[in-house]
């Protein structure tokens, strides 16, 4: 277990002040000016070596991710962008730094912004959170107020200016690019790649695009260093992370572990265990709704970090632990995802907009066991026809449920379909 | 220049292209839906995925670019399996309605489901369905049809600039259109219908009229516009079916404007069939015989200074040839074919030129257009002037009405007064021109109509000259025309003779009574009312406000109906081909003169069509090449003179109604109601 000293998050449940007052108590804005001081090079490589994986669900590397912007942009400004869409089912991270540790995501800003060279944070709020927004925009305010950002930001000669954009609530806006585009006021579609928006982002400009948690942990990275941060977790996949678990557990919560944790660990201890015992477990999606489940079976040993989840099958994603325990209608729920994603679906390229419908389509029917055991595999098929395919994820975050409850549950829904076809009222086989 | 590997062959292209481009280089194909080559890339259809080595996933070949020693593979299973996918989804909502459906037989869906789809459905749930939308008289909308390529979409906002159409929805409920249901107020949207790869867009007036392969398809020539567009017309039987663009890079490439697709079905209206001869105050449909007797009786031994011929906008330069012979043999200098009287100089070939060539906007670097707006006049040119204005580092300045012309511009003025600030250099738009290394004007035949047309003209040349838009290898002085037979009767020379009268004096002389006789080869757009007690000789091949006039009706061809040479704005030769034979009684306008020369007793010398078209050759050489663009050498033209300080007005100002044929086009007539509808009170509740 996380040791209280290691937590970045001292105040993750709101029972402090959250007011700049507050935010500087726990640490927060303390020599900003020196680490800005200490250039570009530095900030890059020492977020590098911390081995910070992006903390929105593809985990990539941030250090790597902020190398690729240009050195010299030219006369084009160099912008960077916060994703607070959060909008993967099951997650519940980024609104409680907003709500709650709001400087951490505005100091993080300054800091990025100064690694990246950019003038100005853009954070793209979604829709839904209008108290979050409030909160942050409270928070930018205090900053600005006390010439924290702004002209001359802490002093350190540089300006950065930070906005907060709410959105319209679609899921998509979540993907980097479709983001952008729903920034400059389009239709928030996600953009061919490449070019890439470390090259042509935000009006054109180069841009980066982070988490909002990626962001809020680099404050604390850069004052304590990259060795502490490397020294929590395994090698790839270091320091803490907010875990997000909800769904049949006796006590629902968002807390930060040490990646690597094991998962009946993380469960056990924060969580109060799975409702009537850990053999009552069915089944967990260990990282938001578009990673494959994992039954009870492979939960026994399952690490939660990005390698240990992916040796199952599965991925860490957002870190969206979603506990199912044996009451659980498993095609009921998964069913429920497949609907989602296909109301989420922008409707840009083909597999999506159409297979999304058809796989939600079959699911409906594979609920109440209204289709023939061919089907099962056809359907198999069809997310493979969409997985891989389209522009963005979205494709492959609604084959991979589908997919892994083929993968793990095969037996319930062939039952369920020859329970049906015996009592007379589904298809001919 | 990257090389790269595709399918084992080993292949150097331009740096710059798509793999798809690439691919399409050493003869490989690579299905699609969404890509074209004059649209932005949008890579939403995914029928064009292949595997790239070292790429996780497969690629979009269309927007990928080519990079050095990249290993593409096409034929793979994988990429086989990839097609079959993609092409069964694209089916699983798109109803089977083949049989009922008018892109039959010429459908990007239909032909590449042979190629690539499964041979039955898996799919058993409801189709999607969606309402069917109102794009306007000209566009039928099936919506459910539709597999959201957005090639319509792109169309509009980049190539034609009315960004009208847009997706709402989001996934299976994505729809196309224009949101609030309207018409379509391009010039140019009948294009959707050609770039949509599904029978989503198909074109109302043909709706269910023919199927692709009953029609037999001719290639011609456009005589809506000045613009000469290339054409594909598709007749069934006697009758003209649709009119297509042909791909010509250095006119229209391979759009064509609304009037030039759909005026068509003016051609089978208020056609003159047979000739008639007025007795007792009234037409009577009459015999070849009996026309050619009445006007010898009236022509033979008259003085030929009381004789007039004036040429219309749609006259072949044929026809034109055999009137200025005829009105010479009958010792008349009268003859004219600017029937908008605009003051344009015969005697210098560059004086009355689209000079720049419509393919050579694309290398100007400014751009002065006076009294023309181009949108209406030619909407092909307007959309070559996007184009560069969208490849940057492009002013356009206009002098004269403010419009839209669906890219940005300066409005320098009204008329005469900012023309000369300009010549003389005081206005601030002159440091433009003058910075530009190679600038262009367009001169509107609003300019020229003008009393005082010769004077802008010949301020027009010193503005060319002044601005270095004149120069060995650049010439940026260009004539915007409205007319498709102006050029044609210009280098004809179908311009008064010696003492001869212009088109306003010889109107002015019949009220007079000082002409007896006029001849009009198709001139409907003079003020027939003022013709007086003048005997009125009408060929043509609409029965427009010259034939309403008429004292004698000869009945010719229209322009699909004749093998004809046009000339168009920029001075390219272009033949129109014959592919329906005229209605009825009605002939080959050429051989109606020649024929009437021989009963006047001046029997022209040509029997032949290559007859006359070596007379064409020996009255000015430019006629000698065929689709050949041949440029005049820089002179004086034009008269020094006052220019008044007046606006300038377009001479178009209703774009679906300017000639006999889209006079007499149903569709137009819808057009014309549903775009400019509002001048009849009607509300946004209407219909």
């Amino acid at each position: 277990m996380l040791k209280d000293s290691d937590r970045i998050f001292q105040n993750i449940y709101g029972l402090k002040d959250t007011s700049l007052a507050g935010a500087k108590a726990i640490g927060d804005w303390d020599g900003t000016k020196k680490l800005i001081a200490k250039g570009r090079e530095w900030l890059v490589d020492e977020v590098k070596a911390s081995g910070l994986r992006g903390r929105g669900g593809a985990g990539f590397g941030t250090g790597m991710k902020w190398s690729f912007m240009p050195k010299e942009a030219g006369d084009r400004p160099v912008f960077l962008t916060i994703n607070a869409d959060e909008g993967e089912p099951g997650t519940c991270k980024d609104r409680e730094i907003m709500r709650n540790e709001p400087h951490k995501l505005v100091e993080g800003a300054l800091l990025a912004a100064a690694a990246v060279g950019a003038c100005a944070a853009y954070v793209y709020v979604r829709g839904e959170f209008l108290r979050e927004a409030e909160a942050l925009q409270r928070a930018i305010d205090e900053a600005y107020a006390a010439g924290l950002i702004g002209k001359d930001s802490c002093g350190a000669g540089i300006d950065f200016d930070m906005y907060v954009h709410l959105g319209a609530g679609a899921y998509i806006c979540g993907e980097e690019s479709a983001l952008i585009e729903s920034l400059e006021g389009k239709k928030g579609q996600p953009r061919l790649k490449p070019p890439f928006p470390a090259n042509i982002g935000l009006y054109g400009c180069p841009t980066t695009v982070n988490n909002v948690e990626s962001i809020a942990v680099v404050p604390t990275i850069l004052r304590r260093g990259a060795k502490w941060f490397s020294s929590i977790g395994r090698e790839n996949n270091t320091g803490t992370k907010l875990f997000c678990i909800s769904g049949h557990v006796n006590t629902p919560c968002t807390v930060e572990e040490a990646m690597g944790i094991p998962m009946r660990e993380l469960i056990d201890t924060h969580a109060g265990g799975v409702r009537g015992g850990w053999d009552n477990l069915l089944a967990v999606i260990p990282g938001g709704s578009s990673v494959p489940m994992m039954p009870k079976a492979l939960c026994e040993n399952a690490i939660m970090d990005f390698d240990g989840l992916r040796e199952h099958g599965s991925g860490l994603g957002t870190a969206a632990v979603m506990v199912m325990d044996k009451s659980t209608d498993v095609i009921k729920a998964i069913a429920r995802l497949s609907r989602f994603y296909a109301h989420e679906s922008c409707g840009q390229c083909t597999p999506c907009r159409e297979g999304t419908g058809w796989m939600s389509r079959m699911m409906q029917r594979m609920v109440t066991g209204d289709m023939t055991i061919d089907e099962i595999d056809m359907l198999q098929e069809v997310t493979k026809q969409i997985e891989g395919q389209t522009i963005c994820a979205l494709g492959d975050a609604a084959a991979w449920p589908v997919q892994g409850l083929i993968r793990h549950f095969r037996p319930e829904i062939e039952r369920r379909i020859s329970e049906r076809q015996s009592s007379g009222t589904g298809q001919a086989a | 220049m990257p090389k790269l590997t595709i399918d084992g062959i080993e292949a150097e292209v331009e740096a710059g292209l798509t793999v798809l481009q690439a691919c399409e280089s050493i003869g490989i194909e690579i299905p699609r839906f969404c890509y074209h080559e004059r649209l932005s890339i949008a890579g939403n259809c995914r029928m064009c995925l292949v595997e790239m080595e070292r790429a996780p996933k497969p690629v979009a070949s269309c927007a990928m670019p080519v990079g050095e020693g990249m290993v593409i593979t096409t034929n793979s299973p994988a990429v086989k399996k990839m097609r079959q996918g993609v092409m069964e989804l694209l089916l699983i909502n798109h109803p089977l309605d083949c049989p009922i459906c008018d892109q039959g037989g010429e459908c990007d869906l239909q032909d590449q489901a042979v190629g690539y789809g499964l041979d039955h459905s898996r799919y058993m749930e409801d189709k999607r369905s969606v309402k069917d939308k109102t794009f306007g008289p000209l566009i039928r909308a099936m919506m459910t049809r539709c597999i959201h390529c957005t090639r319509c979409i792109r169309f509009s906002s980049e190539v034609a600039g009315v960004p009208e159409l847009g997706a709402t929805g989001r996934g299976e409920h994505m729809e196309v259109g224009t949101y609030i249901e309207k018409a379509l107020t391009s010039e140019l949207s009948g294009n959707m219908i050609d770039l949509c790869p599904v029978g989503a867009l198909t074109s109302n007036p043909y709706a269910f009229n023919a199927r692709p392969w009953e029609l037999k398809k001719t290639e011609s020539i456009d005589v809506m516009d000045a613009v000469g567009s290339s054409i594909r017309v598709d007749a069934k039987g006697p009758g003209v079916m649709r009119i297509l663009p042909r791909l010509n890079e250095d006119v229209n490439e391979e759009w064509i404007s609304d009037k030039t697709r759909f005026a068509c079905d003016g051609l089978k209206r208020q056609r003159l069939d047979t000739p008639y001869v007025r007795r007792n105050g009234k037409l009577e449909a009459a015999s070849w015989d009996e026309a050619f007797a009445t006007i010898a009786a009236k022509v033979k031994d008259m003085d030929g200074s009381r004789f007039a011929a004036i040429a219309g906008d749609l006259a072949c330069a044929e026809s034109m040839t055999a009137l200025k012979d005829l009105t010479e043999a009958l010792g008349s200098t009268n003859i004219d074919c600017r029937q908008d009287g605009a003051k344009l100089d015969a005697s210098c070939r560059a004086g009355y030129l689209f000079n720049s060539t419509i393919a050579g906007i694309e290398e100007a670097d400014a751009c002065l257009i006076i009294g023309s707006n181009p949108r209406l006049e030619a909407p092909i040119i307007n959309a070559r002037l996007r184009k560069r204005y969208l490849m940057g580092g492009f002013n356009t300045g206009l002098i004269g009405e403010s419009v839209d012309l669906t890219f940005p511009y300066e409005h320098l003025g009204a008329g005469g007064d900012t023309l000369s600030e300009i010549a003389t250099g005081k206005h601030a738009f002159a440091k433009v021109l003058k910075k530009a290394e190679r600038p262009m004007l367009i001169l509107g035949q609003g300019a020229l109509m003008r009393s005082d047309g010769a004077a802008i003209l010949a301020l027009a040349r010193q503005i060319a000259e002044d601005y270095g838009m004149v120069s060995e290898n650049w010439n940026g002085f260009n004539v915007l025309h409205t007319a498709a037979a102006r050029v044609g009767g210009l280098d004809l020379g179908l311009v008064p003779g010696k003492g001869g009268r212009d088109v306003a004096s010889i109107v002015d002389g019949c009220g007079a009574g000082d002409i007896d006789v006029v001849y009009l080869l198709g001139a409907d757009e003079i003020d027939t009312d003022k013709l007086g007690d003048a005997f009125v000789i009408y060929q043509g091949h609409h029965g427009d406000v010259g034939a309403h006039r008429a004292d004698v009706i000869l009945p010719g061809a229209a322009y699909t109906e004749k093998n004809a040479t046009y000339v168009n704005t920029e001075g390219r030769v272009q033949q129109a081909r014959l592919v329906v034979f005229p209605i009825g009684d009605a002939r080959e306008d050429w051989t109606i003169i020649r024929a009437l020369s021989d009963v006047l007793g001046h029997k022209l010398p040509y029997d032949t069509l290559d007859d006359v078209r070596q007379r064409m050759v020996a009255i000015n050489a430019c006629f000698a090449g065929d689709d050949q663009q041949t440029g005049g050498t820089w002179g004086k033209f034009g008269e020094k003179g006052s220019v008044e300080s007046g606006g300038f007005a377009s001479p178009i100002i209703n774009f679906h109604m300017t000639d006999p044929i889209s006079r007499a086009s149903e569709t137009m007539a819808k057009c014309v109601e549903a775009l400019l509808g509002d001048s009849k009170g009607m509300t946004g509740t209407d219909g």
